[in-house]
C-alpha cells in the first residue's frame, strides 16, 4: 500500500458512496432514520478535498489515516462518523510513518482498524451492522495462505464480500438504532455493512487495477 | 416535501441564529460551532451541564440552555448526533471550574460521540461525568442489545440536574441526582403521521388514514409495531400500563408526568390525552405532583404524542419546582424587564 493508493481508496469510496447516496438512504429509511447516505457523502466529501486543496506530497500512511480518520470523525457526525473516524485514528500506529507499506503491514492495519470499530460500537458479527461485512472480510484475508498476492486475495474476496452485505438481510438487529425495530429489522439488507462493502470493493479497484 | 427552509445544507445554522436572534438575552454561540451556551454564565465553582443531540428535537436541545437547566447545547444535524470536536467545544464552554455533567440520550452515535469527546476533554483536564437517558419502554431492555432509546424523559434530567448544579454541589452529586431522575422514568410514544428529514425530503415511513406507529422514537423511525389507530383513552392506558409497569408504580405513587407533542400534534388533541392519561392515574391512585404539557422533545412534524411518568420521591420534587429561566421553560423566576 502506497500513500498514493491510499489516497486513491479514499477518493474511490467517496464516489462509489455519492453514487449510491440515495440507495443508501433508502436502506436506512426502511430501519432506521434515512440519513447513511447522506452523512457519509458529506463527510467523504470533505475527505476529498484533502487532495483538491493541498495534494500534500510529504504525508506519510501513518498521518494520512489520522488526517482522514479525523475529517471523517468530524464531518460525518452520528455513529458512522464516530465508528469510520476513531477507527481510522486509532489504526494509525500501524501504518509506518512513510510513504509505503508492505502488503503484511496493511492487513495488520485493516485488522486493527476493524477492531476499533468493534470495540468502539461494542458490536459483533450477526448483530446487522457494518462488522458484518468488515470482520468475516478482514479475516478471510488473514486466513488464506499469504504466498498469494493480496491483489490475487482481495480479489477473489469481492464476491464473499457481497455474501457479507446480503447476509444481514436476514438478521435481527442486536446494535445500532435499527435494533429498536425488534423482529422488524429483519427482511432488510443494513446501510451500514451494504457501504462497507463499497469500501471493499474500492480496495480490490486500487491495489487490484 | 414541504418545508420552510432556505438551504437545506445550511437548515442547522439557520435555526441556530434564528434561535439567537428570538432569545439574545439567553443563548450565544459558540463561534464556528453548532454550540448554544448561556448569554450569562453560570458562576465559577458550580458543575455545567451539558447536552445534545441531533437537531430536529426543537425546543431540545438549545431552548433549555438558561438559569437552573443547561449550560450548553450541541446541536447535530437533522437526527444526527453531533461530532466529538462539536462536543469538545459545548464542554469547554460550560466548564466552570468544577467540571462538567453529559446528559446523553441511548443512541449507538450519540453514546460514541460524547465518549470520544469525553476522552478530547480529559487529554485538556476537564474533568466530565456524564449519564446516559434510556427512558423508552418501547423498546426491550437487554445487556445483548444497544438497550432503551433516550426519549422525553431527558427533560425531567436535564431540570433535576440542572437544578442541583445551579444549588453548588459537586460533580458527583449533580451526576448522582440526574442518574437517580434516570432509575425513576419511563415513556412511550406513539406516531399519526410520519415527519421528513430535510435533506432526505422524503418520509420515513407512510401510513394508511386508519394506521399509526406505536412505540416509535424521536428520529422519525418506525415503531416497534403498526395498528389501526384507537381512541385516545385506549392509547392512554396502553402506554400508562407499559410504563407503570415497568416501573413497578404502586398506589399512593407521586410522579410528574409529561404529556410531550411530537411536533404537529395539537394542542387540543394533547389535551385529549392528558385527560385521560389524568383519569388512568386517579383510578390506579397515583398522584400527579407535576404536569408538563406541550411540546417539549419533538420529531420534526410528526403527529402523535408520548406520555413520560417520572417517580418522585427524596429531593427531587423540590429539584423540579427550583426556578429555572430558559427559552423554552420558565418557572420561579420574577420577569424584570
Amino acid at each position: 500500500m502506497t500513500v498514493e493508493q491510499f489516497s486513491l481508496l479514499w477518493q474511490c469510496f467517496a464516489q462509489r458512496v455519492r453514487q449510491n447516496q440515495g440507495h443508501l438512504d433508502d436502506l436506512d429509511r426502511a430501519i432506521g432514520d434515512g440519513d447513511h447516505g447522506t452523512n457519509l457523502t458529506r463527510g467523504l466529501g470533505n475527505v476529498e478535498t484533502l487532495w483538491n486543496q493541498s495534494p500534500d506530497q510529504n504525508l506519510n500512511l501513518q498521518a494520512l489515516s489520522k488526517k482522514v480518520g479525523m475529517t471523517l470523525l468530524s464531518t460525518v457526525g452520528g455513529a458512522s462518523g464516530a465508528l469510520w473516524g476513531s477507527g481510522l485514528m486509532k489504526a494509525a500506529q500501524v501504518f509506518p510513518a512513510s510513504s509505503e507499506c508492505d502488503d503484511e503491514t496493511f492487513v495488520l492495519w485493516m485488522d486493527a482498524f476493524v477492531g476499533n470499530i468493534e470495540e468502539r460500537g461494542k458490536a459483533h458479527v450477526g448483530d446487522k451492522t457494518m462488522v458484518d461485512v468488515m470482520r468475516p472480510a478482514v479475516n478471510w484475508l488473514k486466513a488464506i495462505p499469504q504466498d498469494r498476492s493480496l491483489r490475487a486475495r482481495l480479489h477473489e474476496l469481492q464476491e464473499l464480500v457481497q455474501q457479507y452485505s446480503q447476509g444481514t438481510k436476514d438478521l435481527q438487529a442486536r446494535r445500532g438504532r435499527a435494533s429498536y425495530l425488534g423482529a422488524r429489522s429483519i427482511g432488510h439488507v443494513d446501510p451500514g455493512a451494504f457501504s462497507s462493502a463499497l469500501w471493499w470493493e474500492c480496495l480490490d479497484s486500487v491495489l487490484g487495477g | 416535501m414541504k418545508k420552510l427552509l432556505d438551504n437545506v445544507e445550511q437548515l442547522v445554522d439557520d435555526a441556530l441564529e434564528g434561535l439567537i436572534w428570538a432569545f439574545p438575552e439567553y443563548l450565544q454561540r459558540v463561534p464556528g460551532t453548532h454550540v448554544l451556551t448561556r448569554k450569562k454564565a453560570k458562576a465559577e465553582g458550580k458543575v455545567g451541564i451539558v447536552s445534545g443531540g441531533g437537531s430536529g428535537h426543537e425546543p431540545a436541545h438549545g431552548g433549555y440552555v438558561g438559569y437552573g437547566m443547561l449550560d450548553a447545547a450541541v446541536a447535530g444535524e437533522v437526527f444526527t448526533s453531533p461530532t466529538p470536536d462539536q462536543i469538545l467545544a459545548g464542554i469547554r464552554a460550560a466548564h466552570h471550574g468544577a467540571g462538567v455533567l453529559l446528559v446523553i440520550k441511548n443512541y449507538t452515535g450519540d453514546v460514541m460521540n460524547f465518549d470520544i469527546a469525553k476522552d478530547l476533554a480529559a487529554d485538556e483536564g476537564i474533568e466530565t461525568a456524564s449519564v446516559i437517558v434510556n427512558d423508552d419502554v418501547a423498546v426491550e431492555d437487554s445487556l445483548y442489545t444497544t438497550g432503551r432509546r433516550g426519549i422525553a424523559g431527558t427533560v425531567f434530567v436535564h431540570k433535576i440536574a440542572g437544578a442541583l448544579a445551579e444549588s453548588g454541589v459537586n460533580l458527583q452529586a449533580v451526576q448522582n441526582g440526574a442518574q437517580m431522575v434516570i432509575d425513576n422514568v419511563r415513556s412511550m410514544g406513539f406516531a399519526l403521521a410520519p415527519c421528513t428529514v430535510p435533506a432526505a425530503g422524503k418520509p420515513t415511513f407512510t401510513l394508511s388514514e386508519t394506521e399509526m406507529e406505536m412505540g416509535i422514537g424521536i428520529h422519525g423511525e418506525p415503531g416497534t409495531h403498526r395498528q389501526d389507530i384507537k381512541p385516545a383513552r385506549e392509547l392512554a392506558d396502553f402506554l400508562l400500563e407499559r410504563i407503570s409497569t415497568d416501573l413497578k408504580l404502586e398506589s399512593g405513587s407521586h410522579v410528574a408526568c409529561l404529556i410531550n407533542g411530537m411536533g404537529a400534534t395539537p394542542l387540543i388533541e394533547l389535551a385529549v390525552l392528558a385527560k385521560n392519561v389524568g383519569a388512568w392515574l386517579t383510578a390506579k391512585q397515583i398522584s400527579k405532583d407535576v404536569v408538563w404539557m406541550g411540546e417539549y422533545m419533538t420529531s420534526l412534524e410528526m403527529a402523535g404524542a408520548s406520555v413520560t411518568l417520572l417517580r418522585l420521591s427524596g429531593e427531587l420534587n423540590k429539584w423540579l419546582a427550583a426556578p429555572c429561566d430558559t427559552p423554552a421553560l420558565r418557572q420561579g423566576v420574577v420577569y424584570d424587564r
